[in-house]
């Protein structure tokens, strides 16, 4: 809020309001009726704290990790499978037992900035935050006021499995003393409020770099990067935001960012695999203003250089490869060809463009071999309430011909991207969604 | 100017007039996801596991799709397909296939002894009371094409399909929890013998199309049953 409003005008208008309140209170009946308008007034802005908190709730997505597919909203128990072992997420309904019904809005605070736990205890890294620190007391005190509105479930999770050493919890601390840099958003003063509103989404509730950068060997996101990288626990890859040569979106208007990012679908791109659940669960529920700054940010940040390097790789063609290409071809017109053209137009807004499409042609081919594979109907919005889905194509083709499907579409049309094997496909089956 | 408002004109509309051209805007279209496997033909190999799902009741398609989605029932392909879709668009989804007109592939060959044929019909026809097996009629209908709006049909679907829900039936609850008091209670107290002669049978038979003189549920067995006929709609 306190980016996007001219906040002296309307605490101008609050007194003054206020203030002819009082004195008509004081007028008409002395006491009893000040009191009430001080209540009623209490009581309003606690409800409209809780309007704010569900909304910010939705942007930091937390319903996303503490529930269970197909279980209770906020009760926790989904298995986040990970390098370090299995994280079970808490129950964060405030039912005093089995959820956060017995914490108070401070130790709330200390869990979200300073990731500490009621007790003290050093909170895993799975639980974000490392990026949630960035979000002001306001909001963090709005969500917990949320939170706590919502029904208690006493559903008691079972506790998370992680393997040793990393099970000892005191070795937190030397990573957050490598890794963790406590401290709410600063806005960036040269910046417009509206880059700021949106580095401060895509920074701290979005936590979009926790999937969108590499983490190392101990799990840590390079900080603020989103350069790209493989998510943990999912088989898919997270493209950089950055590198025009995965899905920066320098080239895009922000029209077009917003698009995507409200509907899960544009003319350029549709959002798939673990994107289009974020968009189904959180970013199709927010402001346009909110979506719009996101989209200023992100494409304030993304490269947009128009020098192409990508004719100037020329691969060596086999012979081999060439009748590998005709057959990749032949499989593409048999299945693909109906819905993404002749060309690998695709059809705006229905069915995505393959030509010319980075997350079809960057370096990692997983996410286009597990669309392929999966399939899958893109997130149902308000805006897009009846998507046209994608054929799950494991079902009846063979991994050496997705790898040859794959091929073909990662290098007609001036795609340029590498090969793709048997094997890769089959090594991208793994991994739950 | 006015070359140049047409110019922009043209260019807006091109990409809407193009998607309106060659897309058609029907359920048909939407769910060519589904008919890759769920087609009326070409039902043999791989192919030959797929459910028809054309005919089923609307509410028994709706109930499974959430149920996939929401991982009561368990298949991975599915559960992937259906992640990130509205409760209202599975229920129109479900709506169109219950709507299609019937098509089957023909009866499996299926090699079947007269003895087994004894213990299919005794479980088809009668069930065993005594061990609180109700007639597979009894909720099926007695020409087994299912109930509306809740009951599937039992006829033109393949013995692999048919023998994979016994097993998940019978081997976990995790597998089809939401029936616990359902078919999978009366899975698991069906012998082999018995779960093979019935899969075989049923595999083996023609699809009727004689309207059933069954349409409505006991009230014994929409109490036994009530978490799948009563499910509720939309949310």
């Amino acid at each position: 809020m306190k980016y996007r409003f001219n906040t002296s005008t309307m605490s101008e208008w609050k007194i003054a309001v206020l203030f002819l309140g009082y004195v008509l209170a004081t007028i008409l009946a002395p006491t009893t009726a000040a009191e009430n308008i001080l209540n009623e007034e209490s009581a309003r802005s606690a409800s409209e704290q809780q309007k704010l908190g569900a909304y910010l709730t939705r942007a930091g997505n937390c319903m996303g990790c503490h529930t269970a597919q197909g279980g209770q909203p906020f009760a926790g128990g989904r298995r986040l499978s990970t390098s370090f072992g299995i994280f079970v997420t808490p129950n964060i309904t405030p039912d005093k037992e089995a959820g956060i019904g017995s914490w108070s809005e401070e130790d709330f605070w200390q869990a979200l900035h300073q990731g500490k736990s009621r007790d003290g205890r050093l909170l895993y890294p799975a639980f974000p935050y490392t990026e949630y620190t960035k979000v002001t007391r306001q909001d963090a005190n709005a969500i917990f006021a949320y939170l706590q509105s919502l029904p208690a479930v006493s559903q008691i999770n079972p506790p998370s499995d992680i393997r040793f050493p990393y099970n000892f919890r005191p070795l937190l601390s030397i990573w957050r003393a490598l890794y963790f840099k406590q401290g709410i958003y600063t806005p960036d003063q040269s910046k417009s409020a509206e880059w700021n509103r949106g580095a401060y989404l895509v920074q701290g509730l979005g936590h979009c770099n926790a999937c969108h950068t590499n983490r190392n060997l101990l799990g840590a996101s390079e900080e603020d990067t989103l350069t790209g990288g493989r998510i943990m626990g999912v088989n898919w890859y997270a493209p950089s935001l950055i590198s025009r040569l995965e899905v920066s979106s320098g080239d895009w208007t922000i029209e077009e960012i917003t698009e995507l990012l409200a509907t899960g679908i544009s003319k350029r791109a549709v959002a798939s695999g673990p994107m289009a659940t974020i968009i189904r669960q959180s970013l199709q529920h927010l402001s346009i203003e909110d979506i719009r700054a996101m989209a200023v940010y992100l494409k304030s940040i993304a490269e947009n250089n128009n020098d192409d390097t990508s004719g100037t790789l020329v691969p060596v063609i086999s012979e081999n490869m060439k009748e590998q290409f005709a057959q990749g071809r032949k499989l593409y017109d048999t299945y693909c060809q109906e819905c993404h053209g002749v060309s690998g137009e695709g059809v705006a807004g229905i069915y995505p463009p393959l030509a010319g499409n980075r997350s079809v042609i960057m370096a990692s081919p997983l996410n286009t071999i597990r669309t392929v594979l999966n399939g899958g109907f893109p997130a149902t919005t308000a805006a897009n309430p009846r998507p046209y889905g994608m054929p799950p194509f494991q079902q009846i083709l063979r991994d050496g011909e997705i790898a040859l499907v794959v091929s073909f579409i990662r290098n007609a049309w001036g795609n340029s991207g590498s090969w793709v094997t048997a094997l890769e496909v089959d090594r991208s089956k793994s991994g739950e969604r | 100017m006015m070359h140049f408002i047409l110019l922009i004109t043209f260019l807006l509309i091109t990409p809407v007039a193009n998607a309106a051209k060659s897309v058609p805007d029907t359920i048909a279209e939407r769910v060519k996801a589904c008919t890759i496997c769920h087609d009326n033909e070409d039902k043999i190999e791989r192919h030959a596991y797929y459910p028809r799902i054309a005919g089923k009741p609307q509410d028994y398609l709706f109930n499974q799709l959430r149920h996939f989605r929401d991982g009561r029932r368990h298949y991975q392909p599915m559960a992937i397909l259906l992640e990130n879709m509205s409760d209202k668009y599975m229920l129109e989804i479900a709506g169109y296939f219950s709507t299609l007109p019937l098509s089957f592939p023909p009866p499996e060959q299926v090699s079947i002894q007269p003895d087994e044929i004894k213990l299919a019909k005794q479980l088809i026809h009668s069930g065993y009371p005594a061990r609180d097996i109700p007639a597979c009629s009894a909720c099926h209908g007695d020409t087994l094409m299912g109930i509306a709006p809740s009951i599937p049909g039992l006829l033109g679907l393949s013995r692999a399909y048919i023998t994979a829900q016994f097993g998940s039936w019978r081997n976990g609850g995790s597998m089809r929890g939401q029936v616990s008091t359902c078919m999978s209670e009366i899975a698991k107290k069906l012998t082999d013998d018995e779960v093979n002669a019935v899969t075989k049978w049923l595999a083996a038979q023609p699809v009727s199309t004689q309207p059933g003189s069954i349409s409505v549920l006991s009230p014994a067995l929409t109490n036994r049953c009530s978490n799948i006929v009563l499910g509720e709609h939309t949310k």
